[in-house]
């Protein structure tokens, strides 16, 4: 990797507040170039408790939470309730292009660190906050989590078995959602600021983000007075009201394949055929199907059920790996249900050479990342180093504002860094 | 246009189809670009033929799921096979700022629509190409959807109940996560653009966007050797933690207490009935030990309230609750409502529909529903006459010549 290139968002500075609703914005401007200070308060940000943990050690150096989403961030710590923490980071904030912060609304402004107050300082500064349900309104008082986030927009009552209760997907989601479309809406304000020289207040909610991920559910509500419902490994959504299966057991696992009908379908659908046929696994009726033709929407729940019993047959007596493989060869959509160890040993990855190796020296060792999310041929998202430890920069970053050593031990004992 | 919409200097030619490809491009056009969208009448796309459509009916211009990721955008139709449809087409790459696409591998190539083939026509183009798995390795050409994305990107294994079949966390989940990161990088290439008059090549692998969105699971892998499984509602960090079944038919509302205080504060909201003194959910770790029972009571208390009640009550105390909305609560979310979540605009076959915005308001330059999602082939004249300048005579030769078929 070219350690000398620098990224489109160099050399522009983020002062990044954020808790873990917030932290993927920094990161993505990090990784697009950006300087992006992490600010802890001085016993280092609480959500350093969030786990996994390396090697399952609950420290709040350890957390590959922390990990994950701070990359390539440099972090200091800054009490910004008191006077003189303000100071510092006014200090800071002339200099800065952009400001995250995901507090509760109001809380910026009780400090005289308002949008308002920023932009007199800084007039191009950015500033973008990131809530749970934005800053005015009727919710925006209220107080959230991942699973609330999931509720309110939505998707959740679209997700689990139909006879349990409505679920999350078990790895929190929402302030992912919610931090990398906070880094998308910041970079269009940038985009305007190039030109105009304007900053501007991203007021960003976490319940919007995240409503994409119900896609067209609530739309059969306003066109057709339907509430769609969760049908867990089976098909929601469609005209038809035969019940799809989506997942199917296989040998060692499962298989994800939903069987569309029309042109998205029919190629995908006779090559199955033809390989069940092939293992003798077919009959007339199955092989009486004209795929060209094959409309789900006008498929009968008799004639589903015998399509599916074959497919159901025809999966368990094979393994994923032997499913993927062959779908790999006819070029169709049967893809594995993959486990986290699965993904880990994808081919396709391994050759994209999607894993990083991200050197830890206080660990003694190097750990394995996800790769950039997106690759750009000229301006690529580059991670140049691993998350900050609580305070790592203070010299560093104190420093470039002209602090001597001796005003960090005063600034220390007295509690603002 | 005015000036305060960002992109109004930028212009996209916009081969997308389905969910990825044409949300990406909606953050431009929901800002200010000018969108010329690019579809085939005779192969229409799959949004434009998938459910809900307006009264049940189906139609190509009925399709709600269309609609939504395409306002502010301009629609036509060009047949590629057509020489004279692709002599069309490159004039609008000519014309354009950035060209965008998400065909399996190999479509545009067929169609001598390359990156390398379309820097020929206009050297400083950005190019984004958002697609399944990427666009080189192995496994570039399988075709699929984001559907398929859920299970090999982890999705599926995690959601749902460790003792039941994986399950679909309801649609193409991963159609939502590439592009983010594809917008964001598709920005930042159009300001380094302007800055250096550069254009380049964008690649964005919804595989490797979605297992962003898993990082920690990943190193949590590689570090510890844990393969993460579904686990319902259950949290490591909080108790009670799930959906509570509340008055009314399949109605539920979360309730998350993650702090000794928001323990307390709970205890205060369910009226601190006998249970809440019991001594083994008086510590948390006590609450996660017996957690099921504990489940047991708080649905008893909500069982006979509404959601929203037991929302309201919570809240009232601090602690972090939220209905579990169904579409039609969506529709009457009172926060939506006063974040103008929906742009309701006039569609000529929609009629009076709900667009949805953006996540962010711009307290210098909101984006702004300036018109409805175009019905199939419906900017046919007006791009070519108006944008690309041509003669009547020119556009009815192209009409007949059946370039827009």
């Amino acid at each position: 990797m070219d350690e000398q290139r620098q990224g489109p968002l160099s050399p522009c500075r983020v002062l990044d507040l954020t808790d873990e609703k917030g932290f993927l914005c920094g990161r993505i401007l990090a990784d697009l170039g950006a300087d992006v200070i992490k600010i802890e308060p001085p016993a280092g940000d609480p959500c350093r408790n969030i786990g996994p943990f390396y090697h399952d050690i609950p420290d709040p150096e350890k957390s590959l939470y922390w990990f994950a989403y701070n990359a390539n961030k440099r972090g200091i710590t800054l009490n910004i309730e008191s006077d003189d923490g303000r100071g510092l980071l006014s200090k800071l904030v002339e200099k800065a292009h952009f400001v995250i912060e995901s507090f509760p609304p109001g809380y910026m402004d009780s400090l005289g660190l308002g949008y308002a107050q920023l932009s007199q300082m800084n007039p191009a500064i950015i500033l973008t906050s990131i809530t749970p349900f934005g800053q005015t309104g009727p919710y925006s008082r209220y107080n959230a989590s991942d699973i609330v986030e999931m509720a309110t927009c939505g998707l959740m009552y679209l997700c689990g078995d139909p006879d349990r209760p409505p679920v999350r997907i078990t790895f929190p989601q929402a302030y992912l959602h919610g931090g990398a479309d906070a880094a998308v809406q910041t970079l269009v304000a940038h985009y305007y600021r190039e030109t105009s020289g304007c900053g501007q207040w991203v007021d960003l909610s976490i319940q919007q983000a995240a409503f994409m991920t119900t896609f067209n559910a609530s739309w059969f509500w306003e066109l057709n007075k339907i509430n769609l419902k969760r049908a867990g490994a089976w098909r929601t959504g469609l005209t038809s009201g035969v019940l799809q299966r989506q997942i199917w057991p296989c040998k060692d696992g499962y298989i994800n394949m939903p069987v569309y009908g029309g042109v998205l379908g029919a190629r995908t659908n006779r090559l199955l055929a033809e390989w069940m046929d092939r293992e003798g696994m077919s009959d007339d009726f199955l092989r009486g199907i004209d795929w060209d033709n094959f409309d789900m929407g006008q498929l009968t729940q008799e004639a589903w059920s015998k399509i599916e019993e074959l497919m159901v047959r025809f999966f368990k007596s094979h393994t994923k790996e032997e499913l993927y493989s062959e779908a790999l060869r006819l070029n169709i959509m049967v893809y594995p249900v993959s486990t986290p160890k699965d993904i880990a040993e994808n081919e396709q990855l391994d050759s994209r050479e999607f894993w990083l190796q991200i050197d830890h020296p206080e660990l003694g060792e190097t750990i394995t990342y996800p790769g950039p999310a997106v690759r750009a041929s000229l301006t690529p998202m580059l991670v140049r180093k691993r998350a900050p430890h609580i305070g790592e920069h203070n010299e560093e970053v104190y420093g470039e504002l002209g602090f001597s050593r001796d005003d960090l031990i005063v600034l220390k004992q007295s509690g603002v860094v | 246009m005015t000036s305060k919409e960002v992109f109004h200097d930028v212009k996209v030619v916009d081969f997308t189809w389905a969910g990825a490809g044409p949300i990406t491009t909606k953050y431009l056009a929901d800002y200010g670009a000018t969108v010329v969208r690019i579809e085939s009448r005779s192969r229409p796309g799959l949004l434009r033929t998938t459910p809900p459509y307006k009264d049940g009916i189906p139609g190509v211009d009925r399709a709600a799921y269309f609609g939504i990721y395409n306002p502010n955008k301009y629609g036509m139709t060009i047949n590629m096979n057509h020489s004279q449809g692709m002599e069309l087409v490159k004039r609008l790459i000519a014309w354009a700022d950035v060209v965008a696409e998400s065909f399996t591998v190999g479509v545009m190539e067929k169609w001598g629509l390359s990156y390398e083939e379309i820097t020929k026509i206009k050297p400083d183009v950005i190019m984004i190409r958002t697609n399944m798995q990427g666009h080189t390795g192995p496994h570039c050409r399988l075709p699929g959807t984001g559907v398929n994305l859920v299970g090999i990107s982890g999705y599926a294994h995690l959601c749902g109940w460790p003792d039941r079949l994986p399950s679909n966390p309801y649609g193409p989940y991963t159609d939502t996560i590439a592009p983010r990161f594809g917008a964001a990088m598709l920005i930042a290439a159009l300001d380094y653009r302007r800055k250096t008059g550069k254009g380049q090549l964008i690649d964005v692998s919804q595989f490797e966007a979605g297992v962003n969105f898993i990082a920690p699971v990943m190193m949590d892998y590689f570090v510890n050797g844990r393969v993460a499984n579904r686990r319902g509602n259950y949290s490591p960090r909080a108790a009670p933690h799930n959906a509570y079944r509340c008055k009314g038919q399949d109605t539920w509302c979360v309730i998350a207490v993650f702090t000794e205080e928001e323990w307390k504060a709970f205890c205060e909201a369910v009226g601190s009935p006998d249970w809440t003194k019991d001594e083994r959910f008086s510590f948390f770790l006590g609450r996660k030990a017996h957690e099921p029972e504990l489940d047991c009571f708080v649905e008893e208390w909500t069982l006979n309230r509404t959601a929203e009640e037991v929302m309201a009550l919570m809240q009232a105390k601090g602690v972090a609750a939220g209905v579990v909305e169904t579409s039609a609560d969506l529709h009457r979310d009172p926060q939506l409502k006063h974040r103008n979540h929906f742009w309701v605009m006039d569609h000529r076959e929609l009629g009076s529909f709900s667009y949805f915005g953006q996540a962010a308001v711009l307290s210098g330059t909101p984006a702004q529903p300036r018109m409805p999602s175009p019905c199939l082939g419906e900017h046919n004249e007006h791009v070519c006459r108006e944008i690309l300048e041509m003669s009547e005579a020119e556009f009815d030769e192209l009409l007949v010549e059946g370039v827009f078929d």
